[in-house]
């Protein structure tokens, strides 16, 4: 019997909820007030409901079908997974998109797919989908589209035209990760289409010699995920990863996911809970890399067994492997040194910056920027105060560790 | 009024007519006493900041407001002063005021309700602000749900829009119970794409606080999600593990049918493939891919540059990048036709090194020239030119050893015994554009072009 849609709803977005891209940000800004029509993008994108798990939902995440000829171990849509199956007919996923959309539930659509026949096939349902959202139903909202890696040239151009965003994964940190896991997939294959949508989305942005611009393609740029602690690849693994990935082909994002059970697991994956703590760390390194000025070789350089401390976040722990650079003078110190204070963010630089041309900074005025005096104490220097042999105490990094806690009697 | 007059903070109390009416004498609040002493004075850059303070709800925000334009006349760069009492106090209202203004438009839920009298579908929403940030959201929503009739009500005013215009009302509204068809798929969703595995309810609460749940319409299920998840994921734990499903040995019995092609020996095709999946050196860990020479198979002339850059390593295509421009460039001057040559690199990989989101090119070692030289070594046994011209030292150490210097082969025609063809070493575009605009790049420049007119005139 067929399936009703809200039953395919469940199993398509149930299937498609281990990708943890959803942001709805980056694109160019657009509306309809003037076009009519339906959508917007207001470029930094909205979270319009949170799940359970911490997650927000900003775009309706789903797959066309989770039938599937690859058997990726870590995937919950492997051929070899007894797993419900069900697929959508693209005329539905629209369907769904634009009565969400009405309802301000969604930013728009994140639409992926099992690989049902060929790639080009696969690759054909998902442009479509895109198409006569933009084209039949004037939709302005937010398209995010998985790229299949070996789909044909043009299909991918078509996908770039209407998608504000495109994105293939990379899956593993490795290559001998996805080889592993991934026996029917190809990092080389992967790494050259990222190559190749890195040239079109710069040669989108680029005007050409008339002035005008070249043809659309992913405004909102590319991004990728992997997952976190199927292998045994090590945080420095991981971050070495994505600093090629952002060095190589400019991704806005990479997405860190930390694995997590699936029913009717592969016997090779571990049984136990998802490294949620492991995760969080790698996306503080990753924001200290996009925002703060660090490499990642620096985060990872002094860790002994090349991953991250799970107790204190890497900033932090940085400094404490740093000291010799520290305090730094919230008066006289450059914006590059400002951010690699423990406790001060971007925005708290930016104002102590625009302050200090007109005030002198004292501790205390911290704390009306809503910083840690505590955590900021040991690193800086300001009017009236100096740490002294604060900073070097051997045990400064005990000062900063959470209270323990009694364990959950299992 | 009072600003013109220059009536200092302290000595005007500001009064509500909903705090309390018997207390409210209109009569004082609405005329100053005093003459007209100055005009005021803002700059455009304060604006935002007093008009969304005045946004806020607590009742000082008129007070906070006046103080702060009546400082701003005397000390016009007071709003940078972040550490000012005023104006941080100020920051953290305007903080609160545009994260409400930011959660209406996430939590804002339509309802449909049947179709208006012009055929356009018609939407309601009752909405809870925790600010007066109606008229802030206002074109947010006009500008996203353009063809559809829409309003929303709160208890601070409505909004509504007909296709034309918003129509802003600050009488406040009744509280309305709505729902709709689809709610129910919605909260298919929203159940669905919970994952279990990873309960964070505090992070959830921080983004979505309790106070805006009763009007979301996913929100209820959030108890029984809570409570079940645990037992959800002891149970795929329990699960035990399942034969696979027929489809997927019909799958795997296919593949192992279909036999991979394997070319000849010694072949284009085979050499071709052998390249793209060498691993003889670590380079191939970190580039996109290895870049493959191009040109006829039959070429009379080889160009054989250093390795693939930025940009050829993106594209797989060798000389695409600004080094391959200007190497086009002169050969146009030197009227050689690039279609003509086959070209290539002495290491098929791109060797950098990532500083922040950028590569940065690196030359390649012996060990890396070393690795390559079999393919390169093929190539010339494929394509057997008559002449070989190497750009740069890695190059010309590639094809005429490790010890050779391009000091001594700069410009000069040699016989190749050993490789049955005649080489000709020239410096590497992209030496002449890391010398920048400069006499001496010109100077290079014009070497280059002289060393391809001989090139040219060489057969």
């Amino acid at each position: 019997m067929k399936k009703s849609l809200s039953e395919r709803l469940a199993i398509l977005s149930d299937a498609a909820k281990y990708d943890a891209s959803c942001a709805s940000s980056g694109s160019t800004r657009r509306d309809s007030a003037k076009t009519g029509g339906l959508g917007s993008t207001t470029g930094n994108g909205i979270c319009h409901a949170y799940t359970p798990d911490g997650r927000c939902i900003s775009l309706l995440k789903i797959l066309l079908t989770n039938f599937c000829v690859y058997d990726c171990a870590y995937c919950i849509n492997r051929s070899s997974s007894n797993v419900e199956r069900a697929k959508f007919t693209p005329d539905e996923v629209i369907w769904l998109t634009l009565e969400f959309y009405r309802r301000n539930c969604i930013e728009g659509l994140f639409l992926s797919s099992g690989i049902i026949r060929s790639s080009d096939h696969t690759m054909e349902q998902l442009v479509q989908v895109a198409r006569d959202l933009r084209l039949k139903h004037g939709f302005r909202g937010y398209i995010h589209l998985k790229t299949i890696p070996d789909a044909s040239p043009k299909l991918l151009e078509e996908a770039g035209l209407y998608a504000d965003r495109l994105s293939i994964n990379v899956e593993m940190p490795t290559e001998t990760g996805l080889k592993d896991y991934a026996p029917e997939k190809d990092a080389g294959n992967i790494r050259r289409a990222m190559g190749d949508m890195r040239l079109k989305i710069d040669a989108a942005k680029e005007k050409t010699h008339t002035g005008r611009r070249a043809g659309r393609f992913s405004p909102g740029g590319q991004s990728t995920q992997m997952i976190i602690g199927a292998d045994a690849a090590t945080d420095q693994d991981v971050l070495a990863s994505s600093s090629g990935l952002y060095g190589s082909y400019g991704l806005r994002r990479v997405y860190y996911s930390a694995f997590s059970p699936i029913p009717d697991a592969s016997a090779i994956l571990p049984v136990r809970s998802p490294p949620l703590q492991r995760e969080h760390r790698l996306y503080q390194a990753d924001w200290l890399f996009r925002f703060y000025g660090f490499d990642f070789g620096e985060l990872t350089a002094s860790r002994p067994n090349g991953m991250l401390d799970l107790e204190i976040d890497p900033k932090l722990a940085w400094a404490l492997d740093n000291r010799a650079q520290f305090p730094v003078d919230l008066n006289l110190a450059s914006k590059e040194m400002l951010l690699r204070v423990p406790g001060l963010g971007v925005r708290t630089v930016a104002a102590l910056l625009s302050a200090r041309k007109h005030t002198t900074i004292r501790l205390e005025d911290l704390a009306r920027l809503n910083v840690s005096i505590k955590k900021v104490r040991p690193f800086v220097k300001a009017s009236g105060w100096s740490p002294a042999r604060l900073t070097d105490r051997q045990d400064l990094r005990t000062l900063f560790l959470p209270a323990p806690q009694q364990m959950r009697l299992l | 009024m009072a600003l013109q007059r220059d009536i200092p903070p302290d000595q005007i109390l500001w009064r509500y007519p909903e705090a309390d009416l018997d207390l409210f004498h209109a009569a004082e609040n609405q005329t100053f006493e005093g003459e007209v002493v100055r005009d005021v004075r803002l700059k455009a850059s304060s604006l935002p900041l007093l008009k969304d303070v005045l946004c806020h709800s607590s009742a000082d925000r008129f007070a906070l407001a006046y103080r702060l334009l009546w400082r701003l006349q005397s000390d016009p760069n007071l709003l940078s002063v972040v550490t000012d009492q005023d104006v941080a106090q100020a920051r953290r209202m305007v903080h609160q005021v545009r994260r409400a203004a930011h959660k209406m438009t996430a939590f804002v839920r339509f309802r449909e309700q049947g179709t208006s009298e012009t055929g356009r579908r018609r939407f309601l929403s009752w909405f809870e602000p925790d600010h007066h940030v109606l008229e802030k959201v206002s074109s947010f929503f006009a500008g996203r749900f353009a063809d559809m009739d829409w309003m929303i009500l709160t208890p601070r005013g409505s909004l509504r829009w007909d296709g034309k215009t918003v129509h802003c009302s600050f009488e406040p509204c009744e509280k309305q119970v709505l729902d709709d068809d689809v709610d129910q798929l919605w909260q298919t969703y929203y159940a669905s794409t919970f994952n279990p595995a990873r309960v964070r309810t505090k992070a959830m609460r921080n983004e979505m606080p309790r106070r805006y749940w009763h009007n979301l319409p996913e929100a209820n299920l959030i108890p029984h999600l809570v409570a079940q998840a645990e037992k959800r994921v002891a149970e795929m734990a329990a699960q035990e593990a399942l034969p696979a499903p027929k489809f997927h040995q019909a799958l795997q019995n296919r593949q192992k049918a279909a036999p991979a092609a394997v070319p000849t020996a010694g072949s284009w095709a085979d050499l071709k493939q052998q390249i793209r999946t060498c691993q003889a050196c670590s380079l191939h860990c970190h580039a996109t891919q290895a870049v493959l020479g191009e040109g006829p198979e039959t070429a009379k002339i080889m160009l054989v540059g250093e390795q693939p850059g930025d940009q050829e390593d993106l594209a797989g295509r060798p000389f695409v990048g600004p080094a391959g421009s200007l190497l086009k460039e002169c050969m146009a001057e030197a009227g050689v036709e690039p279609p003509a040559l086959y070209m290539t690199n002495a290491v098929k990989h791109f060797r950098f090194t990532t500083r922040g989101r950028r590569r940065i090119h690196q030359t390649p070692g012996a060990e890396h020239v070393q690795a390559c030289q079999p393919w390169l070594r093929q190539e010339i046994a494929l394509v057997r030119p008559q002449l070989v011209v190497t750009l740069g030292a890695t190059a010309l150490r590639a094809v005429a050893g490790p010890s050779a210097q391009l000091k001594d082969f700069r410009g000069l025609m040699h016989e190749d015994a050993q490789g049955g063809h005649r080489h000709l070493s020239l410096a590497h575009p992209s030496w002449i554009l890391r010398l920048g605009p400069t006499e001496q790049a010109e100077q290079e420049r014009q070497r280059l072009i002289e060393g391809l007119r001989k090139m040219q005139t060489a057969l």
